[in-house]
């Protein structure tokens, strides 16, 4: 048996929203408490500390935080440094900033004044994605008490460093969540990723030195240093190290968020805290461990495997955003990642041909593939034209409508081809199986 | 990518409200003074808000003026962003989203209803109140599947949906009500329904507690700063200098540049320059006897006139081969360091003369021309 992560172990303690939210509820629960005294230990500190604390960047590639803190230049040239947050969330499957920012805002305000001194920064925006607007309000809200309160703004916290902190929002493409299309996205463009290098810690918002970080990488930050790393690496395994929001979501009995340790097993997630899958763990097929750009994982592969990024790489998978979307043996699964297919071709940016002709011409084959009207050696078509697509573009996207293909191939070829056989032989294609 | 494009209808007139455009300077006033156009999406959407819930030609222009953009570059942006609706919507307008996660939850039927009820996609249904479009995730998966519907009072998001429960929010909606938004299926946000797992501890509101001081605050740090090789495509430690070895005598050796921009690209002329001091120093000392610089009188062949490097008269050269400089050759192997050394020995020659006058190069020319009239 597994042991659960304890709720006094839980950095988000309001992450369903069930107490305040606003300034004096937040420190009530820790928020707030001894920033002053993090930033009089200097930056190097911070960035020792968030270094030896191991943890790894939130927002799905899983980059150390504090090795990127470091890529910043040590000393600030004529040009002014930033931070900008990313919390654009679109990948399908995850919805884990929403929460922190509706409901533990102070924590996410606090990391960025931290983050921001960490790497010589005064001002920080926040880029909220567009079809969140209750969250940006509220998270406007939180920024304006935190102003009231001292907290930020000229002299924040009495510590002497000036700091600003900006909301921004976006409208609706998912390509923004790529830190550089987020970047030009923010100086007023279209979100078209930017070659790299110059990368953003070199040349990035407005031509500054540049830091972009996922929202839960940044809110994370201030309980670390305020509790010890010492405290924060007693979770999950080496290299994977920490608490992490997962979100679960598709057939489960109780679709939520929680905040669990890395490196806890699937089965335990999934069992203890969504109520298992719909119909019993035996029921299951298949999942996407970490949102709809990562393959999915049969259930022989589910049974056993740990929820971290070492464990799931080793699967030919990820943790991404750590987006658990559940499939139980009803679920069409061709249609499943047909679907995703869609969503690529939809929001693929346009800039590289490979990704704007390779995403349309991967949907429109998994479509086909869907009904099986299709030839059986196109499934070896479909695979090399995806491994075409994977490694050809400026940013992941590319890799990412590939991937949730190459996996259903991987995993699921037998269900594809008798597919095929059924279309020829006139049988139905797909019976849904009983629940 | 969706190609999306401008109505083909536009209103002969359009003009942004003054509620708006106080909006948008409040946005302005955000980004540096010479960046005013980070602030185009954020007064797109005010835009939008403010023409009833889409944007025409003319509200576009009126955007470019204000932050003095090429009417282009804001087409270009309103094209590419979905959030913008470049056609007229409903006065509730519902986005239902329709990727996978919200799929398996069972969005079919919420399409199949919507269908029904509204009719096709981007059609507006009869009396002009509702309007639909299928959408990519929305970003509430774990209180799929969800719609979210904008109207004049804002835009919500409506969870936990089935068929029944959407039309009766869009029924109440209609006949003028205010539904509540979130979930539809008893829970409160994305905790598990019929109760939380997690975070039920009492008292979890005032789990302050107290912080003397913070951990680890006597640890000394160690800062390894990491450099970008492009050639091994990673991030290498490369140009870590440990502050407590000794630097290596031949600049060349050193690689350290620590904390240099990593921007500039540019190599500093002088090794020394950025190294902590406390490495500096030894190797100075070091340098301070390298063979080429002295030598034992002249011994090897006859000295070179040093007369011939301009800048360098006989009372210099009396006084350098007083400190055993006789050979263009050592002249012209001097390094930055041993420059300084030279300037403070001869007290007579000001410092940064050497550089200015560019004797190493000159050494360097000279050395080469007479090896090769030896040869000869």
């Amino acid at each position: 048996m597994v042991k659960l992560l304890e709720d006094k172990d839980r950095i988000f303690q309001n992450l369903y929203g069930l107490n305040d939210w606003s300034l004096d509820a937040a420190r009530d629960r820790g928020a707030w408490l001894g920033t002053a005294a993090m930033l009089a230990q200097g930056k190097d500190w911070l960035i020792d500390q968030v270094k030896s604390s191991g943890l790894r960047g939130r927002g799905g590639a899983g980059f150390p935080t504090g090795l990127k803190w470091s890529f910043m230049p040590k000393e600030v040239g004529n040009r002014p440094h930033y931070l900008v947050v990313n919390a654009d969330e679109s990948e399908p499957g995850s919805c884990k900033d929403r929460d922190i920012l509706r409901h533990d805002p102070h924590l996410l305000i606090e990391g960025c004044l931290v983050a921001s001194f960490a790497m010589q920064a005064h001002a920080c925006y926040i880029y909220v994605r567009g079809e969140y607007i209750q969250e940006r309000n509220r998270l406007d809200a939180a920024i304006k008490e935190a102003y009231a309160a001292g907290l930020v703004g000229k002299n924040a916290c009495g510590t002497g460093w000036d700091f600003d902190i900006y909301m921004h929002h976006g409208a609706g493409a998912y390509i923004c969540g790529e830190e550089t299309a987020l970047l030009e996205s923010l100086e007023g463009k279209k979100g078209q990723p930017r070659l790299k290098p110059p990368f953003p810690a070199g040349a990035g918002l407005y031509g500054c030195p540049t830091t972009v970080n996922n929202v839960e990488s940044i809110a994370v930050v201030p309980t670390i240093l305020r509790r010890g790393v010492d405290w924060w690496t007693q979770f999950g395994r080496d290299n994977n190290k920490g608490t992490k929001v997962f979100s679960i979501s598709g057939h489960v009995n109780k679709p939520c968020n929680i905040e669990e340790a890395l490196s806890i097993p699937m089965k335990t997630l999934l069992e203890e805290y969504a109520g298992g899958v719909r119909g019993g763990w035996d029921n299951l097929k298949c999942v996407i461990p970490g949102g709809s750009s990562v393959p999915l994982l049969p259930k022989e592969i589910c049974d056993t495997v740990l929820m971290d990024f070492d464990a799931l790489r080793e699967h030919q998978s990820g943790l991404g955003t750590a987006a658990v979307i559940v499939m139980d043996k009803s679920t069409d699964v061709i249609k499943a990642i047909a679907r995703l297919s869609y969503f690529y071709k939809h929001e693929s940016c346009g800039q590289c041909t490979p990704c704007r002709e390779g995403t349309g011409w991967m949907w429109r084959v998994m479509e086909r593939m869907v009904k099986g009207e299709a030839e059986t050696s196109e499934i070896d078509m479909l695979l090399e034209v995806s491994k075409q697509v994977e490694g050809h573009t400026i940013c992941a996207l590319g890799d990412a409508a590939a991937w949730p293909i190459q996996g259903l191939i991987r995993h699921f070829r037998h269900e594809i081809e008798e597919r095929i056989d059924n279309y020829r032989a006139n049988k139905p294609v797909f019976v849904q199986a009983a629940e | 990518m969706s190609a999306r494009r401008l109505a083909i209808r536009q209103p002969a007139e359009f003009s942004l409200s003054s509620k708006a455009k106080k909006e948008i300077g409040t946005w302005v006033k955000k980004y540096p003074s010479d960046r005013k156009r980070s602030a185009l999406i954020p007064a797109m959407w005010i835009a939008q808000k403010d023409a009833g819930g889409w944007l025409p030609e003319l509200a576009l222009r009126e955007l470019g003026d204000m932050l003095d953009m090429a009417y282009i570059r804001v087409y270009e942006v309103a094209t590419f962003y979905t959030m913008f609706n470049l056609e007229p919507v409903g006065k509730h307008y519902v986005q239902m989203c329709g990727t996978t996660p919200c799929w398996l939850r069972g969005s079919d039927e919420l399409k199949e209803m919507l269908t029904r009820k509204i009719g096709p996609q981007r059609s507006i249904s009869a009396d002009g109140k509702l309007s639909w479009l299928e959408v990519e995730c929305l970003g509430s998966c774990s209180n799929a599947p969800m719609v979210q519907i904008s109207n004049g009072d804002g835009d919500h998001y409506y969870e936990d949906l089935t068929a029944e429960s959407l039309e009766a929010v869009l029924d109440e909606l209609v006949a003028g009500k205010k539904p509540p938004q979130g979930p539809k299926n008893g829970r409160f946000s994305s905790e598990p329904i019929g109760g939380a797992m997690a975070l039920t501890t009492k008292n979890l509101s005032k789990a302050r507690g107290t912080l003397k001081k913070l951990p680890n605050a006597d640890q000394k740090t160690t800062v390894n700063y990491y450099e970008w090789d492009p050639k091994a495509k990673r991030a290498t430690r490369k140009g870590w200098v440990d502050p407590n070895r000794k630097a290596s005598a031949d600049p060349k050796k050193r690689s350290g540049n620590l904390g240099r921009d990593l921007t500039a690209g540019l190599v500093d002329d002088d090794p020394n320059k950025g190294l902590p001091k406390k490495a500096s120093k030894p190797a100075a000392k070091k340098i301070a006897k390298p063979k080429v610089l002295y030598t034992e009188g002249a011994t090897d062949g006859a000295p070179d006139d040093l007369k011939l490097i301009k800048g360098i008269g006989p009372k210099f050269e009396k006084e350098l081969n007083s400190n055993g400089v006789y050979y263009f050759r050592q002249i012209g192997a001097w390094k930055v360091a041993d420059v300084k050394v030279v300037e403070a020995k001869i007290k007579s020659l000001a410092t940064g003369r050497v550089k200015r006058d560019d004797w190493v190069k000159q050494g360097k020319a000279l050395a080469k021309a007479t090896a090769k009239k030896g040869k000869t």
